[in-house]
């Protein structure tokens, strides 16, 4: 990678009594990530009493205690502890996790009917969210950001906002990363599943909503299923896990469809890969992991 | 199993317990009900377990008829309750029998009342708990709130409710004057100027008319940012951060104009400046007021949210004594 980001210290927080918040840094790097993955994966393990939640975020986490059977400050103490023990994630660290194939349609009918309603609401009224995001990432066309979209794969850095809502943050050098501004004014509508942009996050919206994230396309494959009708949703009703590597790839009408009808008929899977990476080695040689990860997910 | 008729929804009723936990990181907020104390001593009064089902209603609540032997209790807001068009007393165990009517007039302070009825509101457990979540359609009762002429099905009760018990005046919150909401300070309140966070806590805020379970939105000053160069993956506007955690009682200033305190079924994480907290115990203050009333946030440290949490935890024990005298 171009440069090493360092960290600044953590600050800590008590978001009232019954959060703790901690601010990894104020800009969105994939060092703060795994920053933030290696506390909060040391703190899953100790499975400390009184610990209710663990939410990783983007470039911060956060935890929910019950002050009644923890008191914050211990918390906070051990938080301390653990940043200063495995807060920078040792060069041999090894993330376990998986890595799964996530069909989008780009410029689909669907998101494109919606982005026409709300033109007023959008920076640049006369383009589409993706001609608007190709011309100010610098690039001579929209296949031009949608090849560097699907080229990388993409890390879960956070999940929420509402359940299931995946926020992906590329595997690649910051000056390789593409940003696009929210929508002026938030819209009132989002179809379910739309592959959307916000910052330097790409999101599968779970429901139909509220919304201000730039629409690129479709999912055909849902990221949150209440029935848990497919199996991969057998255990939880929202398929993507923190950490999870998600390669978004371009897909035709075509494909779009019986992937639907799979989905339909309940007999859709994600095409998952187990994989381990070192995340210091990704830092250092981010195409060289990308395509490791790749070449395990398609083997 | 003994069905409770909804005979009318109200304005928004819906099945509440203390909450769902263990599912914010995935996005999932915990729900429950809004002001926790007065749920538990509902629960309390009719011999219920204090996470026992009950309904939550807003501003106008259910008209509700019963068809088998029960233990009703109403808390919460002040508002004239009837039995078959007959008053009845608020925080008391009242005895009920088939066909008998409970209903609500008009709300005279705070916001949203409670009913327990013994046995508890028996909807499924989803995901552990009863709590309605709309805006998924998940717990509670088919996900939503109650409509006219509906039935939920009701638990069998133990038979300790004890007909009668009250809880004392001093142990009923205090629902007149503005709401002072005590708050840390904290998370990334460095986004406002020193004159805006005072500014922040000076102010008499006035609850709008976007105020429901998911938040209170509030209006009454403006609030300055800091000036900085916005960092990477923050996007451009001064109140923007790199999408964080919101925590449960967290206030944000989108605009700079109006503060929005997020409550149980809130989204769980945003790209807004969070400015502080209100401490857990005071939620249950906020859920109590309505548009147009006036709320304050003073700064407290952790100790006194603490403290303020030990203290609602005795009166909750004083009530459970008072009813089983």
């Amino acid at each position: 990678m171009t440069e090493k980001i360092q960290l600044p210290p953590a600050r800590y927080e008590y978001g009232g009594d019954e959060f703790v918040f901690v601010e990894l840094d104020q800009a969105m790097s994939l060092e703060a990530n795994f920053a933030g993955m290696a506390v909060t994966n040391a703190l899953r393990e100790e499975a400390i009493e009184g610990v209710v939640d663990i939410c990783p975020s983007n470039a911060s986490y956060m935890v929910q205690v019950d002050p009644d059977r923890l008191d914050p400050r211990e918390l906070v103490e051990e938080l301390r502890r653990l940043e200063s023990t495995v807060g920078t994630l040792p060069d041999d660290y090894v993330l376990k996790t998986r890595v799964v194939d996530v069909p989008v349609l780009f410029n689909d009918p669907w998101t494109h009917e919606t982005l026409m309603r709300f033109r007023d609401r959008h920076q640049d009224p006369e383009a589409t969210d993706l001609e608007y995001a190709a011309r100010i990432n610098g690039f001579d066309s929209v296949q031009g950001v949608i090849d560097a979209m699907t080229s990388a794969p993409w890390i879960v850095t956070m999940l929420g906002f509402v359940p299931g809502l995946p926020f992906c943050y590329q595997l690649v050098p910051r000056d390789r990363q593409i940003q696009v501004p929210k929508y002026v004014r938030p819209r009132t509508d989002t179809p379910e599943r739309t592959f959307g942009f916000g910052g330097a996050f790409a999101v599968v919206y779970p429901v139909r909503g509220a919304g201000g994230y730039q629409m690129f396309g479709m999912a055909p494959a849902p990221v949150f299923d209440l029935s848990q009708s497919l199996p991969d949703f057998a255990d939880d009703i929202s398929f993507p896990n923190a950490n999870d590597v998600l390669r978004y790839r371009a897909i035709d009408m075509a494909e779009f469809e019986s992937t639907r009808s799979e989905v339909e008929s309940g007999t859709f899977r994600y095409r998952i890969r187990e994989v381990e990476f070192e995340p210091a080695s990704l830092l250092a040689d981010p195409d060289a992991v990308n395509r490791e990860l790749l070449e395990v997910l398609y083997r | 199993m003994s069905e409770l008729l909804v005979r009318a929804g109200g304005l928004y009723t819906t099945v509440q317990d203390t909450g769902r936990f263990g599912y914010y990181h995935m996005g999932m907020p915990p729900s429950g009900a809004m002001d926790v104390y007065s749920a538990v001593v509902a629960n309390m009064l009719v011999g219920n377990p204090d996470g026992a089902g009950v309904l939550e209603g807003t501003y106008v609540g259910p008209t509700l008829e019963f068809t088998d032997d029960r233990v009703v209790a109403v808390t919460g807001a002040d508002v004239p309750v009837t039995v078959n068009d007959e008053p009845v007393e608020p925080w008391t165990a009242i005895r009920v029998g088939p066909g008998d009517v409970l209903g609500f007039a008009m709300i005279r302070a705070g916001c949203r009342v409670y009913v327990a009825v013994s046995g508890g509101i028996d909807v499924p457990v989803y995901l552990g708990s009863r709590s309605t979540y709309t805006l998924t359609g998940i717990g509670g009762h088919q996900g939503r709130k109650l409509v006219d002429d509906e039935t939920l099905p009701l638990g069998s009760g133990d038979g300790s409710a004890r007909p009668g018990a009250v809880v004392p005046e001093e142990l009923r919150p205090e629902l007149a004057g503005p709401a002072e909401l005590r708050t840390v300070i904290g998370l990334c309140s460095y986004r406002l100027t020193e004159d805006a966070l005072a500014s922040f806590l000076g102010t008499d805020w006035k609850v709008t008319k976007d105020a429901d379970r998911v938040g209170y939105r509030l209006r009454g000053g403006k609030l300055d940012f800091t000036d900085r160069e916005q960092p990477f993956g923050a996007g451009s506007d001064p109140a923007n951060v790199v999408d964080l955690g919101y925590p449960v009682g967290s206030i944000q200033v989108p605009g700079g104009d109006e503060p929005i305190v997020l409550l149980n079924d809130a989204v769980t994480g945003g790209g807004y400046a969070t400015i502080g907290t209100v401490i857990s115990v005071d939620r249950d203050r906020i859920a109590q007021t309505k548009t147009g009333d006036v709320v304050r946030f003073t700064s407290v440290d952790l100790d006194t949210a603490l403290a303020a949490r030990r203290d609602r935890r005795e009166r909750i024990e004083r009530v459970r004594r008072e009813i089983a005298r």
